[in-house]
């Protein structure tokens, strides 16, 4: 049975609770006109005359029909209109404050440029996602953090976007699509990662944008919602398996990738396969110096939303044991249907130390927030 | 058990829904074809404002290539995972046996009976000649 619980209530127990990091918000413009101040007249007159050109047939529409609101929460439509996550002040009543939010890692998905095919379109369109992120957002609230979104297929525009942020503090790490045009282990990306490395910024892989031509499962196109949603963790794992296959942790051996909304239950038994193979046919991937579980437990991390919700919710506990405690943060991803809330989300418990960690002190470090 | 006037029975129309606060509880009341029903406001999923879900019907099917809708108006969808509660019962859609959203005693007044007392209404007189939204707690 349900525990009533009043407003008043429910609020003071959120100022007692321990502060957050919430590792996946996400900001979106009112309306696409929202950018227009951050583009040069010569991109506004393209946009006016030809419009974006994504690269999928439906444009301007999302492949699936999600489920009711759009893919949002339904109670975080602001009242004066807009999609969910265009008004600060709401994300601040509704999620920020309530929720005891001390730093927010914002993710912004949408017209970044990172399904753009015209590519000097869509590096204008990520300059002025991060012009609009830093002035409308981190400018209002020094609890968000802004992510650099980049065109990671075309590189040379991405490592200069990067260069360009690395210093600038309302930026604290690098967004990539795992939709790219090739597993991201692939040469063409390294550039991204030196330039990553160097700005000493974790990379961080939420699933955005369409696909760069490839299948969303091994399988083929799917054809629910439902398929399509689980891709998001299946996709990760290849991507996952791209990364230490094809050394770039050999190569880039301070690279740090966060994996959000990505799903963590798949991230030991792929270690435990990778291992495995690995023992028998090393020989092909000679570059390798280490296990592939070791480049897994060293360099990524994980974000809990879409928390896993196993018929023993004490099974998540081994789980975390085997990822490591260190490698598990908290993520609401606000104001999307699949909210976690950080009150209700991770029904275990967990010692005093094991909730610091995963709720507050793993971000804080692998972010540099203070 | 405390009665506490909600409405006025005018206020909530069918398939409408309202939150009110009674004795720190956040309850929804609905009208589900003229008849009223009233939910604690709080998904037991992971706390979800019910209330500020979408009201809808649930879809049937006998297998592959069939589907129906089927009655309508008579549940709430979560707002936030959409989790879908039968409005009568408060039972999950999904999960009958093991999880509901508590419900409460709902019923319509007429306001002569209400003045002879006692009842609660914080924010509106009782007028004899209307009907009233009752909720006892």
């Amino acid at each position: 049975m349900n525990a009533p619980s009043g407003l008043n209530a429910r609020d003071m127990k959120a100022a007692q609770r321990l502060m957050i990091v919430d590792c996946d918000i996400h900001p979106i413009q009112s309306s696409p006109a929202d950018l227009k101040p951050f583009l040069a007249s010569r991109w506004l007159e393209h946009l006016a005359v030809y419009g974006p050109h994504v690269r999928q047939g439906l444009s301007e529409r999302i492949m699936w029909p999600r489920m009711m609101a759009n893919g949002q929460r339904a109670d975080a439509y602001p009242a004066g209109g807009g999609p969910p996550g265009s008004d600060y002040e709401l994300m601040r009543r509704q999620h920020l404050d309530p929720n005891g939010v001390e730093h927010g890692m914002l993710i912004a998905l949408s017209k970044g440029g990172m399904e753009e095919r015209n590519q000097d379109f869509a590096a204008a369109l990520m300059s002025a996602v991060n012009d609009w992120q830093k002035e409308c957002w981190v400018a209002k609230d020094k609890r968000l953090h802004a992510g650099i979104v980049i065109v990671a297929d075309d590189a040379a525009s991405a490592v200069k976007e990067i260069e360009r942020r690395a210093s600038d503090g309302a930026f604290s790490q690098i967004i990539m699509a795992p939709r790219s045009m090739e597993p991201l282990g692939r040469r063409r990306y390294w550039p991204v990662f030196e330039a990553a490395q160097a700005a000493n910024m974790p990379i961080c892989l939420h699933p955005a944008a369409v696909p760069g031509g490839a299948p969303s499962t091994g399988a083929g196109w799917p054809t629910y919602y439902m398929q399509e949603h689980f891709t998001f963790s299946t996709a990760s794992e290849s991507q996952a398996t791209s990364l230490v296959m094809e050394g770039v942790f050999e190569q880039f051996p301070r690279l740090k990738i966060a994996m959000v909304e990505a799903g963590f239950s798949w991230a030991p038994t792929l270690s435990w396969r990778m291992d495995r193979i690995f023992e028998r046919m090393r020989g092909e991937v000679p570059h390798l110096k280490r296990k592939p579980s070791e480049y897994m437990r060293e360099h990524f991390w994980f974000a809990t939303q879409p928390i896993e919700e196993p018929e023993n919710p004490e099974d998540l506990l081994q789980i975390f044991e085997w990822i490591g405690w260190d490698r598990i943060m908290f993520s609401s991803d606000y104001p999307h249907w699949d909210f976690d809330d950080p009150r209700f989300a991770i029904r275990v418990r967990m010692s005093e130390e094991q909730r610091r960690k995963l709720f507050r002190d793993n971000a804080r470090a692998l972010y540099n927030l203070s | 058990m405390v009665k506490h006037v909600v409405a006025a029975r005018h206020e909530i129309s069918a398939g409408d829904k309202k939150l009110v606060q009674l004795a720190g509880r956040d309850i929804c009341i609905f009208n589900v074809d003229g008849a009223f029903y009233a939910l604690a406001n709080r998904c037991p999923h992971e706390g979800g404002s019910l209330c500020d879900g979408q009201v809808s019907g649930v879809v049937r099917s006998n297998g592959p290539n069939d589907y129906r809708i089927e009655r309508k108006g008579e549940f709430i969808r979560c707002p936030w995972h959409g989790w879908e509660f039968d409005i009568k019962t408060g039972q999950s859609w999904c999960d009958p046996n093991s999880m509901r959203v508590r419900q409460f005693d709902v019923h319509v007044e007429h306001g002569q009976e209400l003045v002879k007392g006692p009842f609660l209404a914080e924010t509106f007189s009782v007028e004899v000649e209307n009907d009233y939204i009752v909720v006892e707690i």
